[in-house]
């Protein structure tokens, strides 16, 4: 089966790219990014700001099941409506540097759209740190991973 | 790392992915491995020969015969790399597309 979310990160490189097909409609899929109420939802975050402006800025808070509180924040760049959103990135309280983000939207047709996320890291070291981070958390992953990559490279 | 760097190069290459899902399924000779393909026998030894260097593709005698199989562990550790970074925004996008299309079809 063909995985919807495709990571290309190679090695060395300080960078990487998430591309992912929605079947939705371009400016659905650029509304989940800009309305604030919607963001909260899919990202699983508290919305603390989002100024979807040149020079605006947002601020995200999660409570992680501890009860810790975890703030990110960035400034957007740029923002043109059902196509691009450049935006830095920053964990607050972490030795993580900020990281800058290039996401377009594209249409592909009345139904489905694509997303390209292109993240720029301080080095390469810091771009692997973060791609470990979700393994490091433990997320569940009782799925057989051996299968996954055959399937991916199918 | 510079195993890995030589290991991401390895998968980088369609030809390459293609050999490791051929022998994925069943071990295989370099003779059966090539018959799958329009390159040339020397073409497909040498990619071969990248993914054993790698640890991907391990080899075995069995006769006559070299078989080649699919080193599992290597396989998993590629894996393990970029799999719950991509599992993570997949299940985020898989909410953000939900979400949506339930707004949509509620405006519809």
């Amino acid at each position: 089966m063909e995985q919807k979310t495709k990571i290309h990160a190679e090695d060395g490189r300080q960078e990487l790219t998430v591309t992912r097909i929605f079947e939705l409609p371009v400016d659905l899929l650029f509304q989940a990014y800009t309305d604030a109420a919607i963001v909260a939802e899919w990202m699983g975050t508290k919305v603390l700001k989002l100024e979807n402006k040149a020079h605006g800025g947002y601020q995200f808070e999660t409570t992680d099941p501890k009860g810790n509180i975890h703030r990110f924040n960035g400034v957007i760049h740029e923002i043109v409506p059902n196509e691009k959103i450049t935006r830095t990135f920053q964990m607050e309280g972490t030795p993580f540097p900020v990281q800058l983000e290039f996401l377009e939207f594209e249409s592909i047709d009345a139904d489905n759209s694509k997303l390209t996320m292109h993240i720029v890291y301080k080095s390469g070291e810091w771009r692997d740190k973060m791609l470990q981070m979700p393994f490091a958390f433990g997320i569940n992953m009782a799925h057989n991973r051996l299968q996954e990559i055959v399937d991916e490279l199918r | 790392m510079e195993l890995r760097r030589d290991v991401f190069q390895a998968i980088a290459d369609p030809t390459r992915r293609a050999i490791l899902t051929l022998v994925a399924l069943q071990a295989m000779t370099p003779t059966a491995i090539a018959e799958n393909f329009d390159s040339s026998r020397q073409t497909i030894s040498k990619h071969i020969q990248i993914l054993t260097e790698c640890e991907l593709l391990r080899q075995e005698q069995t006769g006559r015969e070299i078989y080649y199989y699919i080193n599992a562990k290597k396989m998993k550790e590629v894996a393990d790399f970029i799999e719950p970074f991509r599992k993570m925004w997949d299940d985020r996008f898989n909410k953000l597309e939900s979400i949506m299309k339930q707004r949509k079809s509620k405006n519809a």
